[in-house]
């Protein structure tokens, strides 16, 4: 498929990428390249061993003000970002907005524009509503970055590039891959993003399991196959990746128990014994244990679950450090560069 | 008081559909009303309008305008928006019931009716509430709104969920000849969605509205139409499929009629694939192909009326996530431009599209508008069909200034309008 002809490739591509391809804003894997998505890959990877280090900081946003601006609950992405904007050596703030407040459109500007007032060069965005990080992206001053942290149903990026991170080191070659993505799509920005993230580097196919309840109608358009069969979806692939089942679709028209899914679609030893025997085991988090996967998968060997809490740190390091990178103007970057070899820190 | 000027408009292409009108020739002008069409040599004009170049048709009747007044004034008001419509060459036009308070008692209806009268740039017809409070529970004290002079009811865009009310409802707006208009969604399919449900909606994760949810509402209400014999039109129908359901009722003389918004004719859900909020709009936009056979059924006549569903809004009401945005379009300023886009791009006629626009919505009303037969109201839309100009939404006179069309590159314009005679927007006449 033609992931450039779509609208709304165009739509974000415009919004996020500059006149020569580098990263202004991280809002959906929609509108990137497969050059630009690998560079992140290949920055992170670079990243990944910082932690190991007995000093676990790299000076490149040294001066640099991040906000982590959180109206959605979240315990790993906003601990993650802030952690990967520490190593990077910038100052960080979260701002948790009260989720029950009626905070609509002018209050969502109005927090924006006052902490635009104290000189941030960058947001860390999650909210509830589809389309929150772009509408910010398209109201913030020129020289601030938004990241987008997770927009309603809309899009989970890092957590998608992080997966594809995850997946790469331990299968190198996606075009062989078969990888199956189970649980309530319709429901998740996570699937949207690791589907586009998927289709964009080339992976030999797409599988998606579900109840018809919670998969979206138009899914094969996306370039996937939909199965409503678990046991036949989990045939022979090599990543299965968990979606987590929100608590109140559990008891709804949507499904009658979590019980009933679990005993469906939730993953056990046996059924994961149907896919490849080195096919490894993914969840975004929480998971919740005995409705989408049992302790023993979760915790089995197969399981790389918390290896990709671990990569989500090197993945928030390297969208950060690109976007700010694009935003530096050329005396920026020369003091940036001038830090780095006075400190012998090696950079990305 | 001052004496109305006798008015000559000389040598237009008079187009006007009620008497399938199409000619070069003088409309004269007295008295608030049409006394001659022709030559009339007697007639001893104190201003002559050379109209040669133009077209010359009745003031355009407008069935969904929401004014903002009562209740929603720093969106827009009576004086502000008629102003507007008077500059697209609309002198008519319809309000749903949905204003603060809402029209279900014969006050509210007369409250519209003096300022309309104050303003005095076009006719403000209103339609009364079809349930109390558009609750959906109770049918209103419908004698009494007619009696206010309310051309039709209406539930706005709230559903009546249990069909047993709507049904009594139907029946006792038939017992006073008023039109029952219908906003067709079904509450529960529609649910808390905000874009057509499709490949677009699914990729911007933004909850759906599946063409079923207008459908299933169609269908019941075609149904009770069609047992009970009573007149129902379906406002702003947006899926070719309840287009199909529609052109097959009335194939069979149930007495239905439909009209769309003018947008539905250009807009497809693809304008929504960057979280455009000026194309949050209810219903939302479709696909492709429903803009397709919507614009055919205008063509055809399944659809009889198109509509500008303006709906003016402060700037902040735009401002936010695409959901939590209010949907809307101000739309008054562009109805005919867009129209005749449409009639440059040979989707429609032009004496077809001035029908669709003047007499038949007026029809749908059963009201004496659209028309410049002797001795009808003296409202008249002179406008040239060829001239261009770009869309600055800023400029729009409306208070509101909510357009997914600013920029855009339009042709035809609207000259001057006459109400009664009387000049109400001149285009070249200083603001």
């Amino acid at each position: 498929m033609n992931l450039e002809a779509s609208p709304t490739w165009r739509g974000a591509a415009k919004l996020q990428v500059d006149s020569r391809g580098r990263l202004r804003h991280f809002l959906s894997i929609e509108g990137l390249s497969r050059r630009l998505v690998t560079e992140i890959l290949d920055t992170a990877e670079s990243f990944a061993a910082v932690p190991e280090q007995s000093v676990k900081k790299v000076p490149l946003l040294r001066g640099k003000t991040v906000a982590n601006l959180f109206f959605e609950a979240s315990t790993r992405t906003r601990t993650t970002f802030e952690l990967a904007a520490k190593r990077l050596s910038a100052d960080v703030l979260t701002v948790n907005v009260p989720t029950s407040s009626a905070s609509k459109g002018e209050s969502l500007l109005d927090t924006l524009r006052n902490l635009e007032a104290m000189h941030i060069d960058m947001f860390v965005v999650r909210h509830a509503q589809s389309g929150a990080a772009h509408f910010i992206a398209s109201h913030v001053s020129p020289h601030v970055s938004i990241i987008n942290g997770g927009d309603g149903r809309h899009a989970h990026p890092t957590q998608a590039l992080l997966d594809m991170f995850t997946i790469r080191r331990h299968k190198p070659d996606f075009s062989a891959l078969v990888v199956a993505i189970v649980g309530d799509v319709m429901h998740s920005r996570v699937a949207r993003s690791q589907i586009h993230a998927l289709n964009l580097l080339g992976v030999g196919e797409i599988r998606v399991i579900g109840p018809r309840t919670l998969l979206p109608n138009h899914l094969e358009a996306l370039g996937v196959r939909v199965f409503t069969n678990m046991c036949a979806g989990l045939k022979d692939v090599d990543v299965v990746m968990m979606l987590r089942l929100q608590r109140e679709r559990m008891d709804s028209a949507m499904l009658p128990s979590g019980l009933e899914f679990f005993h469906v679609y939730g993953l056990t030893p046996e059924k994961l014994a149907l896919a490849k025997p080195d096919a490894i085991v993914m969840h975004p988090g929480p998971i919740n244990r005995g409705v989408e996967m049992s302790s023993e998968v979760a915790d089995g060997p197969q399981s790389v679950i918390l290896q990709q809490v671990t990569h989500g740190i090197a993945i928030r390091m390297a969208v950060m450090s690109l976007c700010l990178g694009s935003h530096a103007s050329g005396r920026d970057r020369l003091t940036e560069e001038g830090s780095q070899h006075r400190e012998g820190t090696k950079g990305p | 008081m001052i004496q109305l000027k006798r008015i000559r408009i000389r040598g237009g292409r008079v187009l006007d559909p009620s008497q399938r009108l199409d000619a070069m020739i003088d409309v004269c002008l007295a008295d608030k009303r049409v006394v001659a069409l022709g030559e009339a040599p007697d007639f001893e004009a104190d201003e002559v309008i050379d109209a040669s170049q133009w077209v010359v048709c009745p003031g355009l009747v407008d069935l969904r305008v929401y004014l903002r007044e009562p209740g929603q004034e720093h969106k827009g008001t009576i004086a502000s928006e008629t102003a507007a419509a008077a500059a697209g060459g609309i002198t008519t036009v319809c309000v749903p019931p949905d204003t603060v308070p809402i029209i279900d008692t014969p006050a509210v209806a007369e409250l519209i009716k003096v300022r309309a009268g104050q303003s005095d740039k076009a006719w403000v017809l209103t339609l009364g509430a079809l349930t109390k409070g558009l609750a959906g529970e109770q049918i209103s004290e419908m004698a009494a709104l007619a009696k206010a002079g309310c051309v039709g009811v209406s539930n706005g865009l709230r559903q009546i969920p249990n069909t047993l009310i709507l049904r009594r409802a139907m029946e006792y707006a038939a017992t006073f000849g008023l039109t029952v208009f219908l906003h067709p969604q079904d509450p529960w399919l529609a649910a808390n969605g905000c874009a057509h449900e499709g490949l677009i909606s699914e990729q911007l994760g933004l909850p759906g509205i599946p063409v079923a949810a207008e459908t299933v509402a169609v269908a019941r209400a075609l149904v009770l139409a069609e047992q009970d014999g009573i007149r129902v039109h379906f406002t702003l129908l947006s899926a070719a499929r309840s287009v199909e359901m529609v052109a097959e009722a009335q194939a069979r003389g149930v007495p239905v009629t439909a009209d769309v918004a003018m947008h539905q004719l250009h807009l497809t859900e693809l304008d929504i694939a960057n979280f455009n909020a000026e194309c949050h709009v209810m219903p939302p936009l479709r696909s492709l192909r429903d803009r397709d056979i919507l614009r055919l059924a205008c063509s055809s006549g399944v659809v009889s009326a198109i509509c500008s569903d303006h709906q003016p809004h402060e700037p902040d009401a735009k401002l936010a996530p695409f959901c939590q945005t209010e949907p809307g379009i101000s739309g008054l300023e562009t109805l005919l431009a867009l129209g005749l886009r449409l009639v440059h791009q040979d989707v429609i006629d032009l004496p077809t599209l001035i029908s669709r626009l003047t007499w038949q919505p007026a029809s749908i009303l059963n009201q004496p508008y659209g028309t410049l037969q002797v001795g009808a109201r003296a409202d008249v839309c002179i406008f040239d069909p060829y001239r261009r100009w770009t869309l600055d939404a800023a400029r729009l006179v409306s208070r509101g200034h909510n357009t997914p069309f600013h920029g855009w590159e339009l042709q035809g314009r609207v000259l001057h309008t006459l109400m009664e005679g009387k000049r109400v927007f001149d285009l070249d006449a200083p603001r």
